[in-house]
């Protein structure tokens, strides 16, 4: 059952992924990553990170996607102009990386472990962590967030002439 | 039964290259943009994926991590898309292929 | 009672830090702010350190450490800590107390200089830095340390950005000094490789406890001698010598602080701190590394009191005597005298900061006039800063008795001609003094002495701000000797944790009459030649040979830096032809790959109009381009160079 379940979302995952990275209208591709970004939340319930899965959908789905579709929409008089060299080298070095890790995680003898129980984790043991072991990284998370809130807003804002 | 952490690892390393090949061949700055995304995604699945298959995943430690990757992917797309209008602005275009200015 | 132990060490470094920061962050416009809270935060170091002190004084040799986990990866773990033994209770003491004087001199001798508040940012940065070399309990943390002390030199001697000549000593001092700690970084990690920690002290597993030592055996010589390659270059041994003198171009306070309490020290205190790794496996004493030291120190003590003897710029003279007293002290290190050199270290920390600050007042009197030929007669029109300056002279050249300097040198003697070794040191050690004794006479006869010269006429005695720091210093290096005497040799007893005795028949030694005439005979011979402000051999051979300083530097550029540059250059060649022609070809072979699919698009062109139209386009432009400057290339070449690593590991495995 849940053999079936990953497969499904794996490929669910890739092929969107392969079709935001391919699509020629920019529009297309990035609904198309917003679909891997929710077969990765998939991933995240599968594996029982519920909470990182539900920050993925807000964060990656609900923010970054529409941010994107928003600077599309900003840019827009733009034609692609991808030749098939490009294609070719990219996804050459690509496939060729691809397939050394792949050899790699093959090789490698520290992987072969099992999984321990499905391990549950509360949001409220979440919120505690963060609010104990990890106060100092969520401050200076904090202090980054507003950093590139206003860096974001300067760099849009109009040039002076 | 569940899949093996190899399998796992697998698909990351998938999900990684295709980002590298969005970034390597596309030449819009924002297909540029998502595939770092995705590369991006595939490293914080591994966090999350190693996690689980520690001995112990008692302590939250993958997952928390993997949080607060996801905010600071948060921000870079936010300023990464601020330079993408930014760049357009100055060069009415989004093309890399125009904005060589490393170009010695 | 109110102690400091060394859970809270921590605190006397992190207070002039915050200082710095509140300084840089707050203080921009706000001189006074700015100078009052660098001055307070340094009251506060030294009340801190005064506390730290007390718990030493409980027992001979009482310390304390503590440690924590930095970090863990795997198995491993890192971990740092702090110290607090008597040889860092004195130097905390030694560096805060100075530190203060020179930032309330400071306050008055850079009173007109607009970057006022970061200069004082700066400073309150540097004691920062030197105050964690010394608390530091491990190697890695005191390396950290070091590199921040190294950077806040680079900043202060560097201030003046406006002054071509400040920005390439500056730029000296920072690679020259990186030369030596390239040395001290391998010796760090093989130190680290050894015993599986940099701790120096740790309930018996620390590196440098008999434990650690075992551990590290045959290879102790090496690693040794690599760390002292940071201490060479730190302290300005020979050969790295060459940047301290460079350095006076920087202010004078921080010349003072550079040359008196900070930086230079650090290379010294190194050596002794890491000592048992020096001794280790020593044989009467001696070892091949402790050799090493005293040659260095021999050779930069004697070559730099010659080439002071022939400088004619105020702070350069005072320069290269920092050099040889620096020398001296790695001499006194090296033959096993480790509380006579640190005592040495500590009184040179004194009075060197008077005598560097009394140059600054005579040059802030002079308008910034530092040539000793265009000064004369000063001690009528600057009494105060003449009286300080000839006790920081007679400290320096060991004047007996009352002067602090003369008992750690006679001390450093005392040992030295014990050195079963080889009697040369001795006797070479013996020569520095009398030419101390001959530079400085030369110094005092010219700027204080003798009839007014050019710019001495219309001289004035420097504000209160810059003289009262004198007076202190004054007093505290003539107090200083009460605690250094043979017969109570308090200071001595405290470094090598003995309980001190008062025995009022040692006062008295052979030592101390020899070291009499040394000095009698390095200043009367100094009077006999310079008495009438004109220095007699200033036109021959010799003392243009050592104006020029021997011609280290243009030996240096010949060399060493013409071969960097030789370097430079190939790889410039190999980047612009080699690499770039591998690009290009690669670059070739695309466009020929772009013909052949042209051909492919303009077949296609039938089916597809305007898909092709635009291919085409694209593809002229991506012809015209020629492949250069692209990210996105760079990146490909990232991973075809992850793929090359990858491969190679299958292959070697």
């Amino acid at each position: 059952m849940s053999s079936v379940a990953f497969v499904f979302i794996a490929i669910l995952t890739l092929a969107a992924a392969l079709a935001a990275v391919t699509l020629r209208r920019l529009i297309h591709a990035a609904l198309m990553l917003a679909l891997s970004f929710l077969g990765l939340a998939a991933f995240y319930f599968f594996v029982g990170a519920e909470f990182v899965g539900l920050v993925q959908i807000f964060v990656y789905v609900g923010a970054v996607a529409i941010l994107i579709v928003f600077t599309i929409l900003l840019t827009r008089r733009e034609t692609e102009t991808t030749k098939p060299l490009h294609w070719f080298a990219g996804g050459a070095i690509a496939l060729l990386v691809f397939v050394a890790l792949a050899w790699a995680i093959s090789q490698s003898p520290a992987l072969a472990v099992s999984a321990s129980p499905r391990p549950s984790i509360s949001v409220k043991q979440i919120g505690e962590t963060l609010m104990t072991g990890y106060v100092w990284p969520l401050l200076c998370l904090g202090l980054l967030l507003t950093a590139a809130l206003i860096g974001a807003l300067v760099l849009v804002m109009e040039e002076k002439r | 039964m569940t899949p093996t952490l190899p399998v796992f690892l697998i698909v990351s390393s998938a999900l990684f290259c295709l980002g590298l090949f969005a970034a390597l061949s596309r030449r819009h700055a924002i297909f540029i943009l998502i595939g770092i995304e995705l590369m991006l995604s595939a490293a914080n699945l591994n966090f999350v994926v190693f996690w689980r298959f520690h001995p112990t995943p008692v302590e939250p430690t993958g997952v928390m991590v993997a949080i607060f990757s996801i905010a600071i992917a948060a921000a870079e797309a936010a300023v990464g898309l601020a330079l993408v209008i930014a760049v357009y602005r100055h060069y009415r275009t989004t093309n890399v292929d125009k904005l060589n200015q490393l170009k010695g | 009672m109110i102690t400091l132990d060394a859970d809270h060490a921590w605190l006397i470094p992190a207070v002039p830090l915050a200082c710095a920061l509140f300084v840089l962050a707050f203080g921009k416009s706000r001189h006074w702010l700015a100078a009052s809270t660098a001055i307070v935060g340094q009251i506060v170091a030294f009340g801190l350190a005064l506390l730290a002190f007390l718990p030493t004084l409980r027992a001979p040799g009482a310390s304390s450490l503590h440690n924590f986990t930095w970090f863990t990866f795997g198995e491993q773990s890192l971990r740092l800590g702090w110290l607090l033994d008597p040889l860092t209770a004195a130097m905390l003491l030694m560096i805060t107390f100075v530190a203060l004087w020179i930032f309330i001199f400071s306050a008055g001798y850079m009173a007109a200089d607009k970057n006022f508040s970061r200069f004082f940012a700066y400073l309150s940065f540097f004691t920062a830095a030197m105050l964690g070399v010394v608390i530091a309990n491990s190697l890695l943390l005191l390396f950290i340390c070091w590199e921040l002390v190294g950077l806040a030199s680079y900043l202060l001697i560097g201030f003046w950005i406006d002054r071509p000549s400040a920005a390439a000593a500056a730029k000296k001092a920072f690679v020259t000094t990186r030369i030596g700690d390239i040395g001290f970084f391998l010796g760090l990690l093989w130190l680290y490789h050894s015993t599986g920690t940099t701790l120096f002290y740790d309930n018996g597993s620390g590196a440098i406890e008999p434990q650690g030592l075992l551990l590290i055996g045959g290879s102790s010589t090496a690693i040794s001698l690599l760390i002292f390659c940071g201490a060479v270059g730190k302290s300005g041994q020979f050969p790295l010598h060459t940047w301290l003198p460079d350095a006076m171009e920087g202010p004078t306070p921080v010349s003072a602080l550079i040359h008196a309490a900070t930086m230079v020290a650090a290379g010294v205190f190194l050596v002794a701190r890491v000592y048992p790794l020096f001794a280790f496996g020593a044989i009467h004493g001696v070892t091949s590394s402790l050799s090493v030291v005293v040659w260095i120190g021999v050779i930069t003590a004697l070559m730099s009191s010659l080439i002071a003897l022939a400088q004619w710029d105020i702070k350069r003279i005072l320069a290269y005597s920092t050099v040889s007293q620096l020398g001296l002290m790695m001499v006194s290190l090296g033959v096993g005298g480790v509380a006579a050199g640190i005592a040495h270290l500590i009184a040179h920390g004194f009075f060197k900061a008077l005598l560097f600050l009394g140059a600054g007042s005579v040059i802030h009197g002079l308008h910034h006039e530092q040539d000793i030929r265009a000064m004369g007669g000063l001690r009528k029109r600057m009494p105060v800063t003449f009286l300080t300056y000839a006790i920081g002279m007679m400290a320096l050249s060991g004047v007996p008795l009352l002067f602090s300097g003369a008992w750690t040198k006679e001390e450093i003697l005392h040992a030295t001609s014990h050195w079963p070794v080889s009697p040369a040191p001795y006797f070479l050690s013996m020569l520095g003094v009398i030419l101390t004794g001959l530079y400085m006479t030369r110094q005092m006869i010219f700027v204080f002495f003798g009839r007014e010269r050019a710019a001495a006429s219309h001289a004035h005695e420097s504000p209160p701000k810059m003289t009262v720091p004198l007076v202190i210093l004054a007093l505290g290096t003539v107090g200083l000797s009460v605690i250094l005497t043979p017969a109570w040799p308090w200071l001595h007893s405290y470094l090598t944790s003995e309980p001190v005795v008062f025995r009022s028949g040692s006062l008295i030694q052979p030592m101390l009459l020899v070291s009499l005439l040394l000095v009698a005979l390095g200043i009367g011979l100094g009077v006999l030649f310079y008495r009438n402000g004109i220095d007699p051999f200033a036109s021959s051979a010799i003392f243009s040979f050592l104006h020029r300083r021997m011609y280290l530097d243009e030996l240096y550029d010949a060399t060493v830096v013409h071969l960097a540059r030789t370097g430079a250059w190939l790889s410039d060649i190999m980047d612009r032809y080699f690499w770039d022609g591998l690009v290009r070809g690669v670059g070739f072979i695309a466009e020929t790959v772009g013909l052949v699919s042209k051909g492919i698009d303009e077949q296609g062109l039938n089916a597809g109009a305007d898909e092709s139209a635009s291919g085409t386009r694209g593809l002229g432009a991506f012809i015209a381009r020629g492949h250069s400057g692209q990210v996105q290339t760079y990146l490909g070449v990232i991973g075809v160079g992850m793929l090359a690593l990858l491969l190679l590991y299958a292959w070697l495995r």
